[in-house]
């Protein structure tokens, strides 16, 4: 049965890309100016001034100056976290469907054709993250403190020796040529793997599937290499002098389980709807289990990363989290709840997670837990403290979660929805969980 | 043990060929009085009907337990009894000290969940260190699955469905 787009859903996601899009348009209008922010600031700031009795003019000038900067980042890093974001979990599906391949996964058959579809966001995503970082190399915005090449200089009063040290890495064209190579290697993936998985639907031998198979193989190497730099690239050179070694697992372990509890959600909506009808609760289950464990997992890694740096107390290491504990303690300490408590007492018990309800509804809490983490990553070295969740938050979530929902329902409609001359289609189609009814 | 009834070993060589044999046997209204196989078999506490076991809960309340142990422990030892100075961190307060602790209190709810839920399966199941195997046949340790089964007037009848069900042997077991 092919599916059908409905008109509620399509009319549904241009809805959240028109309120989306008049969202951050206002975010980037109502900047404000250097004025206002002397105005406002001058009020709040003035008490913690008195005790500095020789606060000069200039002093004041050069801190409303930095306020108005973190202002003026605030809509592009909106932006950026959602673009990010959803980029990460177009990336991550690919990269368990890549698992499924490598492994001759048997089970997972009957979801090939909704992560193929999830997947379809990539070449939009990166091609976004792609513009975005173009914007920012062109001095657009000023997220990566870095690409200001005062810092480089020694004869300025910014020179920055650890940056300028880095900035054999760290430079504009080596930063967008690395992005380039990234995305370039991963929309190659997809696009073979959506081939071969497609032409193998005719085929009367397996030759695609073991082409498909070698190919995944492969991706998967050059995958958790890229998708390593791709995470100091894009987000741990925010704050270039901090380096953390399990960065680029930390951000797998967010990608990977915002990524399982999307192909369930999608999986359960298309249920819903009476397609997939190959697809049963022992799937859901399994589909529950990995969000189970992921979620363990990327609390595992948010903890080892917290306890090593706050045990060594290195200065320039421990002030990445002073700043989360200072500005952020409201969504550096709440996404633990939503990504590791929640998660880990509702799908503990076996049978909750065959129930899509329960499913779906911790889905939604993992999403928005692991939107607030990518949040805490991107935003203290961005904005600072002079962050919140306003309009130009919400719109960029909005605007860039109707076009993943259009795209992926789209591409939805291009294949039939299993997967029919796969190898394994019988025994996913057979697949029980002898522990479950 | 004894006891008046005779009792009907059914031997199978391969554990499908036993959970078919199990639900067919079921069918028919005998009662099974205990499986013994090599391995443990998925699926074979449902065929059987087995009511599902409650060892979740238990490890649960275990590793809650563990949990609780490792916190009140690493108070007593490290701030109350006889504070250290380690790298330099706060070490008269169990608040500011508590993220050096919680390696400990994951490894605490692990033992704690682990070793006494090895204890209540081996009450539950009647085993001890050196007990006497009840195993009625050694080849159920290696290759084969055995059917333990009451007779009651019924014999050939019994026989016959067993046959049917593909076991390899049947054993009539008088006391």
């Amino acid at each position: 049965m092919m599916y059908q787009l409905p008109n509620t859903l399509r009319n549904f996601a241009f809805a959240l890309i028109l309120i989306g899009a008049i969202g951050v348009i206002y975010g980037f209008l109502t900047v404000p100016t250097l004025e206002d922010v002397k105005s406002s600031h001058e009020v709040t700031t003035e008490v913690a001034h008195q005790t500095t009795d020789n606060m000069s003019a200039s002093a004041t000038d050069e801190h409303s100056l930095h306020v108005l900067h973190q202002l003026q980042n605030r809509p592009w890093a909106a932006l950026y976290v959602a673009i990010f974001f959803f980029m990460m979990i177009a990336l991550g599906v690919l990269a368990f469907y890549a698992i499924q391949h490598a492994a001759q996964a048997g089970w997972s058959v009957v979801l090939f054709r909704v992560m193929e579809a999830i997947t379809a966001y990539l070449p939009f995503g990166t091609l976004l993250l792609f513009v975005f970082l173009v914007f920012s190399g062109l001095d657009f915005n000023h997220l990566f403190v870095w690409m200001n090449p005062e810092l480089l200089n020694p004869e300025s009063a910014k020179y920055d020796e650890l940056i300028a040290n880095k900035s054999g890495y760290l430079n504009v064209p080596f930063f967008l040529i690395r992005a380039a190579i990234y995305m370039i290697g991963w929309n190659a993936y997809r696009y073979f793997s959506r081939k071969y998985t497609i032409a193998q639907d005719t085929a009367t031998d397996d030759k695609n599937y073991f082409k498909l198979f070698k190919l995944s193989a492969a991706f998967l190497v050059f995958f958790i290499v890229t998708e390593s730099m791709m995470s100091w690239d894009w987000i741990m050179s925010l704050d270039p002098h901090w380096f953390s070694t399990l960065f680029g697992w930390y951000i797998f372990s967010s990608m990977i389980v915002s990524s399982v509890t999307t192909i369930a959600i999608v999986t359960i909506y298309l249920k819903s709807k009476g397609y997939l009808e190959n697809v049963n609760n022992s799937h859901i289950h399994d589909l529950a289990k990995y969000m189970f464990g992921f979620s363990v997992f990327w609390a595992y890694l948010w903890f080892s990363q917290f306890m090593l740096i706050w045990y060594a107390n290195i200065p320039e290491e421990v002030t990445y989290f002073i700043t989360r504990m200072n500005d952020y303690k409201i969504p550096f300490l709440g996404m633990v709840v939503l990504n590791l408590v929640f998660p880990l007492i509702v799908l503990m018990n076996s049978d909750y997670k065959k129930v899509y309800g329960i499913v779906i509804v911790t889905g939604i809490v993992i999403l928005i837990g692991h939107y607030i983490d990518i949040f805490v990553m991107i935003m203290p070295a961005t904005v600072g403290d002079q962050w919140i969740i306003g309009i130009p938050e919400i719109s960029s979530v909005l605007l860039l979660l109707g076009c993943f929902i259009y795209i992926i329902f789209n591409a939805l409609t291009k294949a039939p929805l299993l997967a029919k001359r796969s190898p394994f289609v019988k025994e996913s189609e057979n697949f029980h969980y002898y522990n479950i009814d | 043990m004894k006891t008046s009834t005779k009792k009907i070993h059914a031997l199978y060589n391969d554990d499908d060929v036993l959970l078919h044999a199990i639900k067919e046997i079921r069918e028919k209204n005998y009662t099974i009085d205990e499986v013994f196989t090599p391995f443990p078999v998925h699926g074979l506490e449902k065929a059987l009907g087995v009511p599902h076991t409650r060892l979740a809960y238990a490890a649960f309340i275990y590793g809650f337990i563990g949990l609780i142990f490792s916190i009140w422990m690493m108070d007593y030892i490290m701030i109350v009894d006889w504070p250290l100075n380690i790298g330099g961190k706060p070490n008269f307060s169990y608040y500011q000290n508590m993220p050096a602790f919680v390696p400990i209190m994951f490894e605490m709810t692990v033992f704690f969940a682990a070793h006494l839920m090895v204890i209540t399966f081996y009450f539950r199941s009647r085993l001890w260190p050196f007990k006497e195997a009840e195993n009625p046949d050694p080849r159920t340790t290696d290759d084969m699955f055995l059917v333990e089964m009451s007779v009651g007037d019924n014999e050939e009848e019994l026989k016959a469905l067993l046959n049917k069900t593909g076991a390899v042997e049947i054993k009539l077991i008088e006391n």
